[in-house]
């Protein structure tokens, strides 16, 4: 009875299958370059999710129609180029590096680099700033009868009962 | 003092790019399809089914292309000021009922008011796909020569209306 129901529990992800095959072209070899390419296309109702990940109904709207394109017999380029005619070049993950997209894949190493010039002079105006001062053998003397005099006195200050003029 | 003042300038520049950051819908991407020819379609009325309509027939006008739904909630928003603006008469507005059934397009019309000089159903969704649609509201100014000038998505308001479309309308229409 036990191993029957054991049994009957490795079943139940039999279940799962059924909601998600919605939709999906007739062959497979079509749906797999299809959800390939989806990967590369930025679903624009969710942000940062892929096309093919997506269950909004704009992304679905995506998939078939670049399901129906491949069936056309459109290449795989000439489907990101209508989409990105249609939705800008923000629709693709990976955005062609031109004149206008410049700014964004050059930004990282402009950060990098200011920030690096902002360390080094940093780091060149701490090394010549802090530099052990050599202290001559009178001046240490001066320095130690100093300190114990503020010694001295602290404990005198913190002392007022104990003080002897008092 | 250069010590402080630095920081503080670029703490300073920091806050004011963020502060944009903040205000911004990530969801506006700009649209590439302004400034180029309003894509081509034919599709058929939402009251009539037999006629049909296409954006050649608004040439030399200008116009407004109005993408709605009844399953649309901010849609109801813009509603009310479609209406004002159509009671004014400055240019046709085309109404694109996208991704609905005709029952609900009609019957939203019907219990709302109509602000369209004419609807068109788009019940597949392929003619928005081409204008770039991805969430609905949105609204396109064509001149005319058939070119899109502006895109606004999201729901049209008293304030965009006043500051940006009919601004443009007019300088377009003078054209």
């Amino acid at each position: 009875m036990r191993y029957f129901l054991i049994g009957l529990l490795c079943l139940l992800p039999m279940f799962a299958q059924g909601a998600v095959a919605t939709d999906i072209a007739d062959d497979p070899v079509t749906e797999r370059r299809m959800m390939l390419l989806a990967e590369k296309v930025r679903c624009l109702v969710c942000q940062s999710e892929p096309v093919s990940n997506s269950h909004s109904d704009w992304s679905k709207d995506v998939r078939q129609i670049m399901r129906d394109k491949m069936k056309a017999g459109a290449t795989d380029q000439q489907i990101l180029d209508l989409l990105v005619e249609r939705f800008g070049k923000s629709v693709l993950f990976d955005p062609p590096v031109d004149k206008e997209t410049m700014p964004l894949w050059a930004a990282p190493f402009v950060l990098l680099l200011l920030g690096g010039l902002g360390l080094g002079y940093q780091l060149r105006k701490r090394s010549s700033v802090v530099q052990e001062a050599e202290l001559s053998a009178a001046d240490e003397l001066r320095v130690a009868s100093l300190l114990n005099e503020t010694v001295s006195a602290q404990t005198r200050a913190s002392n007022p009962m104990k003080d002897p003029k008092a | 003092m250069m010590r402080f003042i630095l920081p503080f300038i670029i703490f300073l520049v920091l806050s004011v790019f963020l502060y944009k950051g903040l205000g911004r819908d990530t969801r506006e991407v700009p649209s590439p399809l302004v400034g180029k020819a309003a894509p081509a379609f034919v599709l058929p009325l939402l009251h009539e089914p037999a006629q049909q309509f296409s954006p050649k027939d608004m040439q030399g006008k200008v116009w407004l292309l109005n993408v709605w739904a009844s399953w649309c909630g901010a849609c109801k928003d813009e509603h009310p000021v479609l209406m004002a603006l159509a009671s004014q008469n400055i240019l046709p507005i085309v109404g694109l009922d996208y991704k609905d059934k005709r029952e609900d397009g009609e019957l939203t019309l019907k219990k709302a008011g109509d602000p369209y000089s004419l609807v068109i159903a788009d019940m597949d969704g392929r003619v928005g796909f081409d204008y770039g649609v991805y969430g609905v509201p949105e609204t396109y100014v064509i001149d005319k020569q058939g070119m899109i000038a502006y895109k606004l998505i999201g729901a049209v308001t008293a304030e965009n209306l006043r500051e940006k479309i009919l601004p443009l309308v007019a300088e377009l229409k003078a054209k």
